[in-house]
Formats: structure tokens, C-alpha cells, sequence
């Protein structure tokens, strides 16, 4: 652990739906360049708790801190935290009605309000490291689920967020088209980006995570870094999870 | 007989003045028109909040449209509210508020209809990319939604056309209007003026219905989702 504050910190996080306890009390740091991996059979509260992280659901107790400011309290301004908090999600959540490159710019340009050449120039910039820079003209409807996601994450990259959270974002692709978009989030580890990464592919888990983050019922049931997780986890309830999906 | 008929549509003024209906059709018509399709957006896009205290008093207003027949309107606005509030209306401005009212009413549900029925991850996708409610429906669901708006807009639009017959009952004078004085002039002489007043009529609002019917159809399969 580095010496530091962390940039995130949950405390005894509570999210509830109706009767139900989606998430109950969460404790979470996380510092500043290290990617978490949330693992959990499904029903966890996982998505839940990326969700809450970027205000798309509200809670009902505890407390989010980024950088040591609260979140959870009224005068939160949700838009620039979102600024702040990249979120990428499972479905292909492009806009329809924008090419690619309009999907990219639309934040930057119209809630940042940044200059047009600066912010496209760092678009184009992107494209072309996940070598899509020929498709910025395309609507979405052209392209495959890969690139979509691939193109999901740029956009969310563009706003220059300090931390990224991706839920399940290869969890609607064909097999084929993991790869390409798993190879964009290592990239991102590998550039020190802070990453919070809900996913079921657990060899991706293992190289790009610096810890796993164990879930289940609302709970962490324990947190440990990647590589013993997945050789000697430390919880009884991890290992019969890693035995399921050993298939 | 049948044949010297067809004369009278031409005779005097006669297919001016049924030109000049069809313009007050047409007018009342364009008028609503445009105020439904500004008011229904406006209303359309609110009625989208979740909040049933926003939701209530506009469901109540499209429920009085839906079950009231739009005659029953005319009248009741046209006779009963001078009668008790003292104020003057023209038959054509009883029209316009009428037809104006009910299209919005519509124009609104289909507005309604179309903005959620958009995936809800397009609206928290949005969110997440840190647009504001205006520009979250300025960037990203009104451009969407104006496909699904369009084709049952302009059956809307078509049945607001063929609605404005009933105009008619409160006196205003237009094309069906005219179309029954020039029988009642002439029917005496040509017993069969009927049948080409009534057939004229038949074409002119066919002449501005299937056009019209026939867009909607095209769009919708070229837009199919």
C-alpha cells in the first residue's frame, strides 16, 4: 500500500430497493493507479456498487469520499464527479443518432467546453491507438460489438477521467471480440489508470488486477491481491467460487 | 340528368367557393397543426418525468380528449362557455382551441411514448458521460425519438384533417359546409348534385389524406426498429 490518501474510499456503503439490501456496508480504498478487480457470482451487488459510485443510484447510508470530499449529500454535483469517474457498461450504450467521432466529442465539447481542435485531436489520438481512427465517421449501426465497446471507452477516456469504472463490459460480446476490448483495459492498467473492473473473464482478472475484490450478498467477503486469489484465496467461499468456473 | 349536374359544380362561383372551403379547412387545420406539434413536444417530453404529481394533472387532460368525442367539445366550448363567461368566440377560433387541444393531447402521448420507450442505458449512459438533463434530451433521446414520433405524428395530422368535417356543426364555413349549400341551392333543378358535390369532396380529402397516409407508411419501413 502506498503511503498516500486514497483517491477513493467507500465507508459501510448501504443500498437498498425497497426491502431489499443490495449492498450492505460496503468498506472500500482504493489508490491512486491501482486497478481492482469486483468478482462475485451473480446478484452480488456488484454493478450496484460501480452504479452508486457514479451517482446512477442513490444510497442509503455510508459514505463515498473522492479525495477525501464526500458524495453522498445533497449539494453533490453528480455532473462533474462523472466528469472525474469514467463509467463504461455492458450494453453497447453508443448514441445511435452521432458518428463515432460526434459520440467521442459530445462531453468534451458541450459539458466541459473544451476547444473543438484540442478535444479532437485527443479523440483522433485514441482511436488510432485502439486502431479504429478509419471508423470516426461511422455510425455505430456499422460496427461490431467490439468496436462499439472499444469506442464506449474512448469516449468516457476523452473526458480524462481520474478513475474508470467498467461494468461487465465484455459480458455481451461474442467470444471472439473479448479480446480486442480486454486489450484496451491492460492497456489502460498498464498506463496507470485507476480502475475498478466488475467482470466475469477470470484470466483477465488475474493479469491486469492489482487485488480482487471478492462480493457476495452485499458484502466483501474478502479482499487479496490478484495473483494469491487465484492461487490460495483466503475464504472458504472464494475458492468454491474459483472451483465453479474452473470448468 | 346525371351529366348536366356535373355542370353546376362549375357554374357561378360555385368551385371557387368550394376552393375557398377547402382553404378554411386547410388553414384551421395547418394552425393546429403546428401548435399541437410544438405544444405535444413540450408536454410530450414533461409527461416523461417520473413524478406521478407532474404525470396526473396531464393524464387527466389526455383522458378528457380520448373519451369526450371531439363534437361534443365543439359544442360544449362553441355554446355553453360564451353562454356563461361572457365571452365571444368566432366558430373558427372554437375550432382552433378545440382541434389545438386535442392534438396536443395526443401529439403528447406519442411524444411520451417514443422518449421512453428508448433503452434506458442510452439515458444513463448519458448520465455518466456528465450531460445535463437539457442536453441529455437535446443530444441524445429527442434526435432518437423523432423516428418513432414521425409516422404516427403525421397519422395524427391526417385524422385532425379528416376531423375538421365536423367543423361543419358549429357553422364554420368550410369545403363540407359549402359543399351542402350548393346541394341545397340546386337540388330541386339536379337531383343528382349530391352525387358530384359529395364525390368532389370525396377527392379533394383524398387528394390530401393518402399522400399523407402513404409518407407515414414509407417512413415507417424505412425506420423500422
Amino acid at each position: 500500500m502506498s503511503g498516500s490518501d486514497p483517491i477513493l474510499q467507500v465507508k459501510k456503503l448501504i443500498k437498498t430497493f425497497g426491502k431489499k439490501v443490495v449492498l450492505n456496508g460496503i468498506d472500500l480504498d482504493v489508490h491512486k493507479g491501482k486497478v481492482i478487480a469486483i468478482l462475485g457470482p451473480s446478484g452480488c451487488g456488484k454493478s450496484t456498487f460501480l452504479r452508486c459510485l457514479n451517482g446512477l443510484e442513490d444510497v442509503q447510508g455510508g459514505d463515498i469520499l473522492l479525495e477525501n470530499k464526500s458524495l453522498v449529500n445533497k449539494a453533490t454535483n453528480w455532473r462533474l464527479v462523472r466528469q472525474r469517474i469514467g463509467m463504461v457498461f455492458q450494453s453497447y450504450d453508443l448514441f445511435p443518432n452521432l458518428t463515432v467521432i460526434e459520440n467521442i466529442l459530445l462531453s468534451p465539447l458541450k459539458v466541459q467546453k473544451r476547444n473543438r481542435q484540442e478535444a479532437e485531436n485527443q479523440a483522433l489520438e485514441l482511436l488510432e491507438r485502439v486502431g479504429l481512427k478509419d471508423r470516426a465517421d461511422d455510425y455505430p449501426r456499422q460496427l461490431s460489438g467490439g468496436q462499439k465497446q472499444r469506442i464506449a471507452i474512448i469516449r468516457a477516456l476523452c473526458m480524462n477521467p481520474e478513475i474508470m469504472l467498467f461494468d461487465e463490459v465484455t459480458a455481451s460480446l461474442d467470444p471472439e471480440m473479448v479480446r480486442e476490448v480486454l486489450e484496451v483495459i491492460a492497456h489502460l492498467a498498464n498506463q496507470g489508470m485507476t480502475m475498478l473492473i466488475v467482470t466475469h473473464e477470470m484470466n483477465f482478472a488475474r493479469l491486469v488486477a492489482d487485488e480482487v475484490v471478492f462480493m457476495e450478498q452485499g458484502s466483501i467477503v474478502e479482499r487479496t491481491p490478484a495473483e494469491q486469489f487465484f492461487t490460495k484465496p483466503n475464504t472458504e467461499r472464494a475458492q468454491q467460487f474459483l472451483n465453479i468456473l474452473q470448468f | 340528368m346525371l351529366n348536366s349536374a356535373i355542370n353546376v359544380l362549375f357554374e357561378g362561383r360555385n368551385m371557387y367557393r368550394l376552393i375557398e372551403g377547402l382553404l378554411v379547412t386547410l388553414k384551421i387545420g395547418f394552425i393546429a397543426v403546428v401548435i399541437t406539434i410544438v405544444a405535444g413536444f413540450v408536454i410530450g417530453i414533461i409527461r416523461t418525468s417520473k413524478n406521478k404529481m407532474v404525470q396526473l394533472p396531464f393524464r387527466i387532460y389526455l383522458e378528457l380528449f380520448r373519451i369526450i368525442p371531439i363534437l361534443v367539445w365543439l359544442f360544449v366550448i362553441y355554446y355553453i362557455v360564451p353562454a356563461n363567461f361572457e365571452l365571444s368566440l368566432s366558430s373558427e377560433t372554437v375550432a382552433l382551441i378545440v382541434f389545438s387541444l386535442w392534438g396536443t393531447a395526443e401529439m403528447s402521448d406519442i411524444v411520451r411514448g417514443a422518449v421512453i420507450s428508448l433503452p434506458k442505458h442510452q439515458l444513463e449512459s448519458s448520465k455518466a458521460l456528465g450531460l445535463s438533463i437539457v442536453q441529455m434530451y437535446q443530444y441524445v433521446l429527442i434526435p432518437q425519438a423523432i423516428k418513432r414520433v414521425i409516422p404516427p405524428m403525421i397519422n395524427l395530422i391526417t385524422r385532425m384533417v379528416k376531423t375538421t368535417a365536423l367543423l361543419t356543426m358549429i357553422g364554420v364555413v368550410e369545403v363540407i359546409k359549402v359543399g351542402q349549400q350548393i346541394i341545397e341551392v340546386n337540388n330541386s333543378h339536379y337531383p343528382t348534385i349530391a352525387f358530384w358535390v359529395y364525390g368532389l369532396l370525396f377527392f379533394l380529402y383524398f387528394c390530401i389524406c393518402f399522400p399523407l397516409s402513404q409518407l407515414s407508411r414509407k417512413l415507417e419501413q424505412k425506420w423500422a426498429v
